[in-house]
């Protein structure tokens, strides 16, 4: 068995409760930094820790934290991105109904470090379930002195609340978040200014993901080498909530160390693949991320890695795709999703994806003629003038699906038929 | 269906106490939907009024959200998910299947009004996929048996109700 770190409390039905998280040792990285440790010597153990945020980007958490000044103006804001809206992600909803306190003692620590005075949980309609758990637990950590205006009698202050979104993808960019957090139309914002400087209501605020969180305080009790000493490779850090989903037996949520091998995800956690079905590439981190190949098959997840070897860990949410499926028609599923997220704020994506739609549907349908991939690729290039980030995530899919499966797109054109029989999957 | 009183004096109450009122648009929105079904032109008018916003900038948060109608729909809400690995489990047959047992097309809403059938992207339970949403709880993963008990259970509910 792999350490379980933020799974360790995790039961099959049911959450664990404030008394269970506390006996396990939960809460004592809050007191032992209240008492013991500067904000900043919380952000250097961040920093040290190696921490990258796990919502897609893979920022660094201490440099994030850094940018808010010592001397920025309050109130200063936290918010935790509980959106989740990437295709193939789910990790966030299965850590909240898990141990939701260790999300709300994660909160905290983040909060300290950067003297934030407001915490918000951004989550998506899908999570209501997630949502009032979330809200009883945070009335409970409140009743048992965790938050508010004297924190276990330490004099910092802090309070959190949910956020309810209306559901729509571009909500989980961190800068449309905080639009839709002012009741705006949830459009990206371009920094400068940051978001440290300048974000919720013009005020110093940093959004981090769930899982992100979650980790802090087993950093704060274990130290940053304890952290590092987790992943199997080296130069990563901490476990990782790998999801697995599509062509494989055990579909799920699995920590594992960080940087473990592709093959083991499948085989040895995700109970190998369908008999009969046999591995021809996968999406490691969610829609927006370039497919992999059987090349691949034995790459070490973590995020250096795959960034090396062109790659993005994203979320981490793995996608298994059989030889038995056409990945055209995998594409056009995925540039529907773009095509029907997309905010509609700058061009490049608003009128590229149906566009790109359009010609993907075309060769699917066995109406592709060869000069359409030249403009696909194009296309995909165009994605990257985009106002935000978006589109290039949409990009990754459809690049990859040419620079790998050309064969495959080209059968298409010239057998003038999908080769695999239609677009339908079962 | 007008607005109930009381749910307008608990929201000016709470607008009222909110350092930004305007955070609340889309808490109110829900609130008015959960209360009349859908979000008519009255009801956008009535949140515009109370948050003291435009009534266009109110639409224009209404027509983005998934999860917030503006047109009438039936008393359960069908949100199929259409994202990839719920394509790759089956959605086309599922969908199929599900417009034949209603007699209606994707955004459709029955004619007893019992049920709209809308798409969705991925619903964050890929692992139970394919899945759906049927007023806030999760269905997966389907076949189409378990759509014929669901759609039926629904029913059942629905005329239990109206008892
Ligand atoms: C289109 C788009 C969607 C995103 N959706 C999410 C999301 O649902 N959850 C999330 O944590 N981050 C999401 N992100 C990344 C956020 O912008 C941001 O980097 C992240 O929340 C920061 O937290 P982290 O550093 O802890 O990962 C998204 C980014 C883009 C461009
Ligand atoms: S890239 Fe797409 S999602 Fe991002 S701002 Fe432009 S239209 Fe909106
Ligand atoms: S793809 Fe359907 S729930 Fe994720």
């Amino acid at each position: 068995m792999v350490p379980q770190v933020l799974f360790q409390n995790r039961k099959p039905d049911r959450i664990t409760t404030l008394a269970e998280y506390q006996a396990g040792g939960g809460y004592s990285a809050l007191s032992q930094v209240l008492t013991r440790q500067d904000p900043k010597g919380l952000q250097t153990l961040i920093d040290e820790a190696l921490l990258l945020g796990r919502g897609g980007a893979a920022f660094p958490m201490g440099r994030k934290l850094a940018t808010v000044a010592d001397d920025a103006p309050h109130p200063r804001y936290l918010v935790c991105n509980a959106d989740e809206m990437e295709p193939g992600t789910f990790k966030d909803r299965v850590l909240i109904h898990a141990d939701p306190h260790q999300l709300i003692e994660g909160m905290l620590l983040a909060a300290y470090a950067i003297g934030a005075d407001k915490g918000l949980i951004f989550i998506r309609p899908e999570y209501e379930g997630a949502a009032r758990i979330l809200e009883r637990e945070i009335g409970l950590a409140r009743e048992a002195g965790f938050l508010g205006a004297n924190i276990l009698g330490s004099g910092v202050a802090f309070d959190m609340v949910v956020h309810r979104s209306g559901g729509r993808y571009i909500c989980g960019e961190a800068t449309a978040q905080l639009n839709a957090l002012e009741g705006k139309r949830p459009n990206p914002r371009k920094p400068p200014p940051y978001p440290t400087e300048k974000g919720l209501w013009g005020m110093p605020t940093v959004t981090q993901n769930v899982e992100t969180l979650c980790c802090l305080p087993h950093i704060v009790n274990n130290g940053a080498d304890w952290f590092k000493s987790l992943a199997l490779t080296s130069g990563a850090a901490g476990t990782k909530i790998y999801q697995i989903s599509g062509k494989v037996n055990r579909p799920g949520c699995y920590e594992l160390p960080m940087g473990i091998k592709l093959s083991r995800i499948i085989e040895e956690y995700a109970g190998g693949m369908p008999a009969g079905s046999t591995f021809k590439a996968c999406l490691p981190g969610g829609a927006s991320t370039r497919f992999m190949t059987k090349d691949h098959y034995d790459i070490e997840m973590d995020i250096d890695t795959l960034r090396n070897a062109g790659h993005r860990l994203g979320t981490a949410a793995i996608m298994v795709f059989d030889d038995k499926t056409c990945l055209v028609a995998a594409t056009v599923n995925l540039i529907t999703f773009f095509a029907r997220e997309s905010c509609g704020w700058c061009t490049p994506c608003r009128e590229g994806l149906p566009y790109i739609l359009d010609i993907l549907q075309r060769i699917e349908n066995g109406q592709g003629q060869e000069r359409h991939i030249g403009m696909l690729e194009s296309m995909a290039r165009h994605l990257w003038k985009a106002y935000c980030a978006f589109a290039p995530g949409a990009a990754s899919p459809l690049e990859s699906l040419l620079t790998y499966f050309g064969d495959e797109v080209r059968a298409h054109i010239t057998e003038k038929k999908c080769p695999f029989g239609g677009r339908e999957a079962t | 269906m007008s607005i109930p009183e009381t749910l307008k004096t608990e929201w000016k109450c709470r607008i009222q106490q909110s350092d930004h009122p305007r955070e609340l648009v889309v808490d109110v929105l829900l609130a008015i939907q959960g209360q009349i079904g859908y979000v008519d032109d009255q009801a956008l008018r009535e949140a515009a009024d109370w948050l003291q916003v435009d009534p266009l900038e109110i639409e224009e948060i209404a027509t983005f959200y998934t999860f917030i109608y503006r047109e009438p729909v039936g008393r359960y809400v069908i949100h199929l998910c259409d994202s990839v690995i719920c394509w790759l489990g089956g959605y086309d047959a599922l969908r199929n299947h599900l417009c034949r047992k209603l007699g209606i097309a994707l955004g459709g809403t029955t004619a007893d009004g019992l049920f709209t059938l809308l798409p969705v992207c991925c619903i964050g339970y890929c692992d139970r996929s394919p899945a759906m949403l049927i007023n806030g709880k999760v269905y997966g993963p389907l076949t189409e048996e378990t759509l014929d008990r669901i759609l039926s259970e629904l029913r059942v509910a629905a005329s239990d109700k109206e008892l």
